[in-house]
């Protein structure tokens, strides 16, 4: 090893050495990508970017989080949780991209940019596939922790579910997600008995949160046609199948917080459709503006 | 420099074996860039190592965290350590069975507490829904510095992906935990 003189010796010499830098490899690279006999390779492919995108998005909604959280630790709690969504995202836009190649935006010949990559930055809004409590405003950390609540609640039992997939590779993303998303899940319970049973101002911050979000909790019970053909063809999970084992969890922590379910409507479409659609709030677009900018202003960038 | 097999694996079909020993005992060499005490052997994340048709040593490689960034730098060392010895190398993604903090290997675990770590318990384990768990975490989590018993939970999430933040009552040093997974 050549960086024992000084710990900055590294940074100098070559560029692959960089976590960060140099090229990223196919996250993938020598996994077999066959889509299982049976299975309608478009399906399989935009069910991973929905998959995918639930977890870009809500990584970029918690990653706002950096610096700005109450105290250090919740600061790196957050951060620690996207990361691991953010990882996420990436196995499933690589396994999407290479389920349905014609899901991956074309970019000038000679790009560098991966197909994963091309997919989180340089997709317009309408065509994520994510659902559309994940790409609200981040509001309070009551209501973070709200969301991360009913995110994480829901990701859980959907994984959990995901490891019998015939898919692979979808298997084995889930099975590694099930046991990272069990953190987020005890965090975020936790901190909403916490913020119940704190103040009066931790209390109304809670409940507003849940609340406000309770409307978009439907959409993620509820089946699109993609998520129905992946099921039958035994890649992919109805998510109608979760609600009884999600709610039940949300029962637990409800009451636990000495609250009930809030009694408000689900919200309509947007536009006549919901985020599996690709019709999403305008929230959407202005995260995407963030996220996408710099990709967008290089796309012949190597990061 | 030496390059992938030898005229013995021409004829044999199969590489060299001296290849082969090398590889592997340079690849059990490269450690973790964020616990630099480790071995990736220790670690539990290096799988196969091979030698493809073409001459190329092919190193089984398993994620640890979904999102851990460290992965990509263990894959250029990897490539870097075999490469510096002559031998051409890439990194085949192994991810079936995950990574569990369980494939830590026993000098792992002593390494870890030596450079003031504390090594994880035994993952649990969840084949149908995994239960909520509301009440704070309890660990046996004694303290690397001073063997106390008496240590507190700071954070459930840490400095890497891979960590939780815990403090000694006894001698009130704050310490990292490798987390179950």
């Amino acid at each position: 090893m050549s960086h024992e003189d000084s710990v900055y010796d590294g940074l100098l010499v070559d560029d692959a050495h960089w976590a960060f830098g140099g090229s990223f490899e196919d996250p993938l690279a020598g996994v077999d990508t066959t889509v299982p006999e049976g299975a309608d390779p478009t399906a399989l492919g935009t069910y991973a970017l929905m998959l995918g995108d639930d977890a870009l998005v809500m990584a970029q909604r918690l990653a706002e989080w950096c610096s700005r959280a109450p105290d250090l630790e919740e600061d790196v709690a957050l951060a620690n949780v996207a990361l691991d969504l953010l990882g996420q995202a990436r196995l499933l836009l690589a396994r999407a991209a290479a389920a349905d190649p014609g899901l991956v935006p074309a970019l000038p010949d000679g790009s560098p940019v991966p197909p994963e990559d091309r997919l989180a930055f340089f997709r317009d809004d309408h065509a994520f596939r994510n659902v559309r409590l994940v790409e609200l405003p981040r509001g309070d950390f009551a209501e973070t922790m709200a969301r991360l609540l009913l995110f994480s609640t829901w990701r859980l039992a959907l994984l959990g579910r995901l490891r019998g997939s015939r898919d692979a590779v979808l298997a084995a993303v889930a099975a590694k997600g099930c046991a990272e998303v069990t953190y987020h899940r005890d965090l975020a319970a936790r901190w909403c008995v916490t913020l119940a049973g704190g103040t009066e101002e931790s209390r109304r911050r809670l409940v507003a949160g849940f609340e406000g979000l309770w409307p978009w909790w439907g959409e993620l019970v509820e089946s699109h046609p993609v998520e129905a053909a992946v099921a039958a063809d035994g890649v992919g999970v109805d998510p109608t199948t979760l609600r009884e084992e999600c709610e039940g969890v949300l029962d637990q922590v409800m009451t636990a917080c000495d609250l009930t379910r809030p009694d408000v409507p689900s919200r309509e479409g947007t536009g006549g459709g919901r985020g599996r659609d690709g019709r999403h709030t305008e929230e959407l677009s202005r995260l995407l503006t963030e996220m996408q900018v710099v990709a967008r202003a290089h796309p012949e960038g190597t990061w | 420099m030496v390059t992938g097999t030898t005229g013995t694996a021409e004829t044999t079909g199969t590489p060299a074996t001296g290849t082969l020993e090398r590889a592997r005992a340079l690849a059990a060499t490269v450690t973790d860039p964020e616990l630099p005490m480790l071995t990736l052997v220790d670690l539990g994340v290096l799988g196969e190592v091979a030698v493809d048709e073409t001459g190329t040593v092919v190193v089984a490689l398993t994620p640890t965290y979904s999102g851990c960034p460290a992965m990509a730098t263990m894959r250029d060392d990897l490539v870097r350590t075999l490469g510096e010895a002559g031998l051409r190398a890439r990194v085949r993604v192994v991810l079936d069975p995950p990574w569990s903090s369980d494939r830590i290997t026993p000098a792992g675990r002593a390494a870890l507490a030596a450079a003031g770590i504390s090594p994880p318990g035994p993952a649990p384990r969840h084949d149908g829904p995994v239960p909520l768990t509301l009440a704070p975490v309890r660990r046996r989590v004694t303290c690397p510095r001073c063997g106390s018993a008496d240590t507190g939970l700071t954070s459930e999430f840490g400095s890497t992906a891979c960590r939780a933040l815990y403090r000694c009552g006894t001698c009130l040093e704050p310490f990292d935990h490798v987390k179950e997974i």
